[in-house]
């Protein structure tokens, strides 16, 4: 029988995460997947980042994962969000082109060290006693494991609604799966049921793009790899159109037709991606919705209409789409569905992904309710440098909420759980001004390097750049000026008589750094990223100050950590209420308690102390 | 480490209240309040006025260097005179003196266990500590949401979500169909609770009654004895501390300081149906008057129909008990030490039951968000450009008010901005 240190389930973005993350730390690693071809798949949308998702691609590669680099090769438009607003709300955002997208993970994949891929499929999980202990594939061959990752996505009861028509979506036809979903069950985990849902794929050939309004990339680029030097493929524009009230008519005239409002799905699905049955019911008064028309590759003429996703049948959907300005004689590659699946809900993992109540498995990606690559495969990353340190008798790897915005989405999981598909948005990072794509090395890179989890060159470039960052504080504030001195340099301030630092003066919102040559020349002479960075750091310096007290707060109750078989049933002086909700949420830290709805500080003292009464009792 | 304080013994009258200050700013703090600070673990008899220098009361200060404390960190005792008002002061001064904050509930016990300066035998007593403030927290919610400021305060929490939520949109759905200027609705939004902050600070009820006193109205027909009661109760056990002809004909007012409580007791028209002009209009004063007071004195028979609506706490006393026999009489002071008790019950309870730390920490809340709300307005006109920070700005404000309007959470804001506009493209 073969052996591995760690095992993943599943080649898609989760799983791929993982598995990478898992060999770069030494682990011997096994990606087993369907076929070599699903590693990677983009089975959505054709877009890699956004407003926090871009944050997450920043810190998958700090953290020198696979998903930045790739997404930068498969780019085919970039825009940088909110580009003329503060460093701290930008995101990245790219097109990507699907085929090179997946071709060039399956050749990082093959190309890893420590990281096999077995083709095969999951049939079982070998167990020993309550532990997880390797799989089962189909054709009979059994892979022990000292850990396993399960990234099966939509695998547990999916079943695909096109109109009144509907199968399973899955592999839970097939004998053979069955019992793996039925071991799943045997453990006895709470789950709750979520949908989402895709639009029609269009045929590029058949689209009017000549009378579309269309939108190109940013002609400066933002990439997403730290390592990145510039974009790969050709780039190109995506087209616009509208609905229209004929449109909205036809919809609502078959509404019932629809699965969603036929009474077919239970699931909740995401309230940002509504699907435009939802858009018409919900926002009746607008008589028009926003199309993008996304080509899904170079290579082929496939689009993706972005904002029309649907599970009306397969005859309404043409004859909306047809309603629409351009797309009057499209035709139809693949119609859009809708997919209805389980979860598992995630307050019952621990922050590393694990599960606490089946041993040596880990979950991540959408089986734990989130919706997005970007999410999956941040989870992905965390669930495979925790399993592989966990198979080597090494510590465990924390992410905290106060250093990236993998550490607020991993909280939010396992402490509040989901109600709805979870996306990240940066409105969920209560440190967003330090929590930046831009610094997203300078906050996670020395982690993977203390893990020893960091190629040269990443090592190489991060120490260089951080080189010439410290050389460029060293200079900003190595000197005091007065308003005085400032005014001289064309540099208006209040005439306070407070000497500040060049870095100091360039906290203020007008000032640009070029402004502060002629007051300190040798600015000049640092290279333009030094430059730009320093001026994005500054923009937040006195909110990120004020921010450190919390900060600290939050360090402090994360040194106290909770042992995994606290009990919360004996504690006088809680409600039965926030016993319940403690018991279900597990927290591995007094941080991650006080964040568990309904939880005080007074309670928060009490828990303290019965936690070191309990080590006491212990020890 | 912050330096926190709170007031360490009982709520309400007693006869000494402690205040007890912990952290590494304790000494400073007090220093600004005192002369000269007592040597470590000596008790000193200072006093304590505030920083214009006006005196606040004599206190027994006690001072605990690190790590010989409760806590394990500096720890300062102020001993006062268990007085509503001077608690209230001291509070007031030290939550203003900027350099320190009013203690979370368990947050002295909290720091006390991180420095290992609690057995855990004492930790046993824990549970009952958390059980009484959480019942104690579940009645300051309640007191909130039904008192005088619980419709303002749920339009403070849908304004504050609702202004945050806009300004979120703009960040985070940038790319899809919101509007891109949201910032007439939030300067409108936030405007209108920055004008209610300012009114509801400048009269801040509770702690306004404790510094000026309550009022007590004597309610009656005329010749019920009235005035001869009220002679008898500032005559016997209060002292008169001023008489003031009464703004109308017929309200007369009498300070007095009720076992440390200063009260105003009006003595009101006699109410009956007014024969001339002048009459019917004192008449309708003093029934404003007494509608308005804290607590009303009806002097009344059994049979008789009130001109009032009794409220609850209102006492009712048959009058001139030295004819009746049974009551009160001012003429004899028979029943008057009773109903003097039971007035100063009643008192007692209410501002004690407003809780002066509760009450204390909402005031310190409105205080800092209006501050914040400073900041954020002229963020918001600056445009998108600065929504960044304004945003963290409006975060801030939120957080400050949160002893008031309870937590807003990003899910508050993503429910407000899913239900607005229509996202995904």
């Amino acid at each position: 029988m073969k052996h591995f240190d760690v095992l993943v389930i599943g080649g898609g973005h989760a799983g791929t995460e993982a598995a990478h993350a898992s060999a770069r730390i030494g682990a011997q690693t096994a990606l087993v997947t369907m076929s070599r071809d699903g590693i990677g798949v983009m089975s959505c949308n054709p877009a890699i980042g956004g407003l926090g998702k871009g944050h997450l691609v920043r810190e998958i590669d700090a953290l020198d994962g696979v998903m930045g680099r790739v997404a930068d090769l498969a780019g085919i438009q970039f825009r940088l969000l909110n580009r003329k607003k503060g460093p701290a709300v930008q995101g990245p955002r790219t097109q990507a082109d699907r085929k090179i997208y997946q071709e060039s993970m399956l050749a990082e994949t093959e190309k890893r060290e420590n990281l096999d891929i077995v083709v095969g499929e999951v049939i079982d999980f070998l167990m020993k006693g309550d532990d997880v202990a390797g799989v089962l594939l189909a054709d009979g061959t059994e892979i022990s494991a000292k850990r396993v990752i399960l990234t099966t996505g939509t695998f547990l009861r999916g079943i695909i609604h096109i109109g009144d028509v509907s199968y399973s979506g899955g592999r839970m036809g097939d004998k053979a799966s069955v019992k793996l979903a039925e071991r799943i069950d045997s453990f006895e985990l709470p789950l709750g049921r979520l949908k989402t849902g895709t639009p029609p794929r269009l045929d590029g050939r058949t689209i009017k793009w000549d009378l579309l309004e269309s939108q190109a990339g940013d002609d400066d680029p933002a990439l997403f790899s730290f390592l990145s030097k510039g974009v790969s493929a050709r780039q190109v524009s995506c087209g616009m159109t509208y609905t229209n009230e004929r449109t909205h008519d036809i919809i609502r005239e078959n509404l019932e037709k629809s699965a969603m409002y036929g009474g077919h799905i239970d699931g909740i699905g995401p309230r940002y991606c509504p699907s435009i049955e939802d858009k018409i019911v919900r926002f009746g008064e607008k008589d028009s919705h926003l199309v993008f028309l996304e080509p899904e590759s170079l290579s082929d003429n496939i689009v993706y209409p972005n904002g029309i996703s649907t599970s009306l049948p397969e005859t309404v959907q043409e004859s909306y789409v047809r309603s629409i300005f351009g797309l009057e004689d499209v035709k139809i590659l693949q119609p859009g569905y809708a997919i209805e699946y389980d979860f598992i809900d995630p307050r019952v993992l621990d922050s590393t992904l694990a599960l606490p109540t089946v041993g040596d498995l880990y979950l991540a990606g959408q089986i734990n309710g989130t919706t997005g690559y970007e999410e999956a495969a941040a989870q992905g990353l965390v669930a495979g440098f925790n399993a592989a340190l966990s198979a080597l008798g090494r510590d465990p790897v924390h992410f905290s909420r106060s250093e990236s915005y993998i550490g607020v989405m991993i909280d939010d999981l396992t402490t509040r759980g989901v109600t709805e598909p979870y996306r990240m948005f940066t409105s969920r990072a209560e440190f967003r001004l330090s929590l930046r794509a831009d610094n997203a090395d300078q906050r996670l890179t020395p982690m993977v390097k203390a893990l020893g989890a960091v190629s040269d060159l990443r090592a190489s470039a991060f120490d260089a750049k951080m080189d010439r960052l410290a050389k460029g504080y060293a200079l900003i504030e190595g000197e005091t000026f007065t308003p005085k001195q400032a005014q001289t340099a064309g540099i208006e301030l209040s005439q306070d008589g407070t000497r500040r630092t060049a870095y100091q003066i360039l906290a203020f919102p007008k000032v640009e750094f070029q402004d502060l040559f002629r007051l300190l020349p040798m600015l000049e002479t640092l290279d333009m990223e030094t430059q730009r960075q320093l001026a994005r750091e500054a923009t937040y310096a006195n909110y990120i100050s004020r921010q450190q007290r919390d900060i600290d707060r939050i360090a402090r109750d994360e040194a106290h950590k909770i042992p995994a078989s606290f009990e919360y049933q004996p504690l006088d002086g809680l409600s039965n209420e926030l016993k319940a909700k403690l018991q279900v949420v597990r927290p591995s830290t007094l941080a991650q308690a006080g964040r568990v709805d309904g939880m005080t500080p007074a309670a928060l003292a009490l828990l303290l102390s019965k936690i070191k009464q309990f080590e006491k009792k212990t020890a | 480490m912050e330096t926190i304080f709170a007031l360490a013994s009982a709520q309400g009258r007693a006869g000494v209240s402690v205040i007890r200050l912990s952290g590494p700013g304790a000494k400073a703090v007090v220093s600004k309040f005192v002369s000269n600070l007592p040597k470590d673990r000596v008790a000193g008899l200072r006093t304590l006025a505030d920083e214009q220098g006006e005196p606040l009361d004599q206190a027994l200060v006690l001072r605990f260097d690190a790590p010989h404390s409760f806590t394990g960190e500096d720890v300062v005792e102020l001993h006062l005179h268990g007085s509503i008002a001077v608690i209230q002061s001291v509070l007031r001064v030290l939550g203003d003196s900027g350099s320190a904050r009013l203690a979370e509930p368990g947050e002295f016990t909290r720091r006390a266990l991180e420095n290992g300066k609690m057995d855990l035998a004492q930790v046993e007593g824990l549970a009952d500590l958390i059980e009484s403030e959480t019942e104690a927290q579940r009645k300051q919610a309640l007191r909130v949401v039904s008192g005088h400021l619980g419709a303002l305060v749920e339009q403070w929490r849908s304004s504050l979500i609702r202004a945050a939520a806009l300004i979120e949109a703009t960040i985070d759905f940038v790319d899809e169909d919101v509007p891109v200027d949201v910032s007439p609705e939030v300067r409108e939004l936030l405007s209108v609770v920055k004008s209610d902050l300012i009114r509801e600070i400048a009269g801040s009820k509770v702690a306004e009654r404790i510094r000026v006193g309550f009022e007590v109205a004597i309610v009656g027909a005329p010749n019920a004895g009235k005035s001869t009661l009220l002679n008898a109760m500032a005559g016997r056990d209060a002292a008169i501390t001023s008489e003031i002809a009464g703004t109308t004909r017929d309200v007369i007012e009498v300070r007095m300081d009720l076992n440390g409580l200063p009260v105003t007791v009006l003595d009101t028209a006699g109410l009956r149906d007014g024969k001339d002009a002048v009459e019917v209009i004192g008449i309708s004063r003093a029934l404003d008057r007494a509608s308005q007071a804290d607590l009303r004195i009806f002097l009344a028979d059994d049979d008789e129909a009130l001109p009032l609506q009794q409220e609850v706490d209102d006492i009712r006393v048959t009058p001139k008990s030295d004819l009746s026999g049974k009551g009160v009489s001012g003429k004899t002071g028979q029943g008057v030490s009773e109903l003097l008790t039971q007035v100063q019950k009643v008192l007692e309870n209410r501002s004690s039951n407003a809780g002066l730390a509760t009450h204390e920490r909402h005031r310190i809340a409105m205080q800092s968000t209006l501050q914040v709300l400073d900041v954020v307005l002229p963020l918001v006109d600056a445009g998108p450009e600065q929504y960044d920070i304004a945003a963290e700005e409006l975060r801030s404000a939120i957080r400050s008010l949160e002893a008031l309007v309870g937590r807003i959470d990003v899910e508050n804001l993503l429910d407000e901005i899913f239900s607005s506009f229509c996202l995904g493209k």
